[in-house]
C-alpha cells in the first residue's frame, strides 16, 4: 500500500496534473510524508484514478523542478525535500498586516464569504499566474486592482 | 510517428456527406478523445481507421505509413465497435479461443490472467455476463493482441460510474505499461478531462478542435466583464459570447500572460466548457498551425 492516496476534485477547476502537486506539497507540510518516502507508482495512481499516464508524469515533473522529489530509474519516486516554513517572526508580521486588511475589508461593508470569495479568487490568479510565468523569463501578469 | 494521418478525407453515403475534407494527424502515445455531437462522423472516421470502410475521396495512413486494412495495420489496430461486439451465446473461454485464431497474435496467459483479476467466469456465456463485464471481455480480447493503437467507438456509454471507471483504468493502465496509443469516441464529456490529453472535435462531417489538451486549455480564457464593453474585444479572437444584459462571458483564445483589459476578470476554462462553447459555435475552429479566423455575430474577428 502506498503512504498516500491521490484523490481527484473535478468541479475544483485546478488542471488534474496541479492537483496531484498540491496534493504532494499538503502532505509534506502537514508531515504525512517526509525525505526518503517513496510516491505511489505513476502505473498505481493510474490504476486508482482512470486518469491520463502523462498526467501523473507532468505532476511528477513539476514536484522534480521544484526540488521536492527525486525519481530513480528502476526504484521509484522519492521525496527528497520537506517544505521550508516561513520563520516566524515574519509569519507574526504577515499575520498582523492580514488582520488589518480584514479590518479594512469588514469596515467596507464585505461579509465572511465576500471576504473568502475575494481572497480565493485573487489567490488564484496570482498563483495562475505565477506558475504561467514560471515557465517563461520575465513575467508580463496582467492589471490587478489592488484590494487595500 | 502518427497513428492517424488524414489528408483531405472523405465519406460519402449515397446523398450523405459522412465526413467532410478532414485533416488531422494524431501523434503516437497519446490519449486522443473524438468528441462530437450524433452524426458529425466521428464512428465513420474511426470505421476508415480500422479499414472497415474505406474513403470516398482523400488520403489516410495509419501507424506511421500503413495503409487501413493491411496486415500490418490490421496486426498493429485493436477495435472494439460500439455495442461491446461478442457473441451471446459463446462462453468466455471460447471468445478467446476464436480471437487467438482469428488473429495472427494472441496472448493468452494474459488473457486468462485478465479474465481471473476480473473475477470473470471462464464458462460463463458472454451474454450472461454483466454490461460491465461484457466491455471487459471485449476489451481484454482486444488488448491481449498488444496493438499498437486501440480504436474503442463509444466505450463507456452504456455503463455504470464503476464498470465506466475500471474499464478507463485498464485502457490508461495499457497506455502506462505498453504505452499503447488509443483514440476514443465518447459522448461523457465530464470524464475526459482527466483521461485524454489530446482531443480532435468534430462536427458536421469536419474536424473543428484539434490538439493536446493542456495546450488548449492554456490557450483560452473566459473573460467576464461588463455586457457594454463587450465592443472591446473585437482585437481578440472571440470563440463564443454568453450575454447577459449587464454582464457578458467571452470565451476567448489567449493565455493567462495577456493583458486583460480593467473591470475584466479573466478565468481558466474548463474541457467541458471549452467543447460546449466550441459545439455552439459550429463555424469557430481551433486546429494546429496558424490561427484562423473565426465568425461571431456577423464580425470576423482576427488576431
Amino acid at each position: 500500500m502506498s503512504l498516500i492516496e491521490f484523490r481527484l476534485d473535478p468541479a475544483s477547476g485546478v488542471p488534474t496534473y496541479l492537483q496531484l502537486v498540491h496534493q504532494v506539497e499538503h502532505a509534506l507540510r502537514l508531515g504525512y510524508i517526509k525525505p526518503g518516502d517513496q510516491l505511489p507508482k505513476v502505473r498505481d495512481v493510474v490504476a486508482s484514478l482512470a486518469i491520463n499516464p502523462n498526467t501523473v508524469s507532468k505532476a511528477y515533473r513539476e514536484l522534480e523542478t521544484k526540488g521536492l522529489i527525486v525519481g530513480r530509474p528502476g526504484q521509484g519516486t522519492f521525496i527528497l525535500a520537506t517544505l521550508s516554513q516561513v520563520a516566524l517572526p515574519e509569519l507574526t508580521g504577515l499575520r498582523r498586516s492580514l488582520r488589518n486588511w480584514l479590518a479594512k475589508a469588514d469596515a467596507g461593508g464585505l461579509d465572511e464569504s465576500g471576504i473568502v470569495a475575494l481572497v480565493a479568487s485573487e489567490l488564484r490568479d496570482f498563483y495562475d499566474r505565477r506558475s504561467a510565468s514560471s515557465t517563461r523569463i520575465g513575467s508580463a501578469g496582467g492589471e490587478v486592482e489592488g484590494v487595500a | 510517428m502518427n497513428v492517424i494521418d488524414a489528408s483531405n478525407l472523405s465519406k460519402r453515403y449515397g446523398r450523405t456527406q459522412a465526413l467532410r475534407d478532414c485533416t488531422l494527424a494524431i501523434p503516437a502515445g497519446h490519449v486522443t478523445a473524438l468528441v462530437g455531437p450524433n452524426g458529425a462522423g466521428k464512428s465513420t472516421l474511426l470505421n476508415l481507421v480500422v479499414g472497415l470502410l474505406s474513403p470516398s475521396t482523400g488520403s489516410l495512413s495509419v501507424l506511421g505509413s500503413c495503409r487501413p486494412g493491411s496486415l500490418a495495420a490490421l496486426d498493429g489496430i485493436a477495435f472494439v465497435a460500439q455495442d461491446t461486439p461478442l457473441y451471446k451465446n459463446v462462453s468466455a473461454v471460447d471468445m478467446l479461443h476464436l480471437t487467438r485464431n482469428l488473429n495472427r497474435h494472441f496472448d493468452w496467459t494474459f488473457a486468462e490472467a485478465r479474465l481471473g483479476e476480473l473475477g470473470i467466469p471462464l464458462t460463463r456465456k458472454a451474454g450472461k455476463l454483466s454490461g460491465g463485464q461484457q466491455a471487459q471481455l471485449a476489451l481484454t480480447l482486444a488488448l491481449a493482441r498488444h496493438p499498437k493503437l486501440l480504436v474503442l467507438d463509444e466505450p463507456v456509454a452504456m455503463l455504470d460510474p464503476i464498470a465506466r471507471h475500471d474499464f478507463m483504468a485498464t485502457v490508461l493502465v495499457a497506455a502506462a505499461d505498453d504505452g499503447v496509443s488509443v483514440v476514443l469516441s465518447s459522448h461523457v464529456l465530464a470524464e475526459l478531462e482527466r483521461s485524454a490529453d489530446y482531443i480532435i472535435l468534430m462536427s458536421q462531417g469536419k474536424v473543428q478542435v484539434a490538439g493536446e489538451v493542456d495546450d488548449l486549455l492554456a490557450g483560452h480564457r473566459i473573460l467576464s466583464g461588463p455586457a457594454a464593453g463587450a465592443a472591446a474585444y473585437t482585437d481578440l479572437p472571440v470563440v463564443h459570447v454568453r450575454r447577459g444584459e449587464v454582464q457578458t462571458h467571452l470565451l476567448v483564445r489567449t493565455t493567462v500572460d495577456d493583458r486583460v483589459p480593467r473591470g475584466w476578470e479573466s478565468h481558466p476554462v474548463g474541457l467541458e466548457e471549452l467543447v460546449l462553447a466550441y459545439l455552439r459555435e459550429p463555424d469557430a475552429s481551433a486546429l494546429p498551425g496558424p490561427l484562423r479566423s473565426s465568425v461571431i455575430e456577423g464580425s470576423e474577428v482576427r488576431r
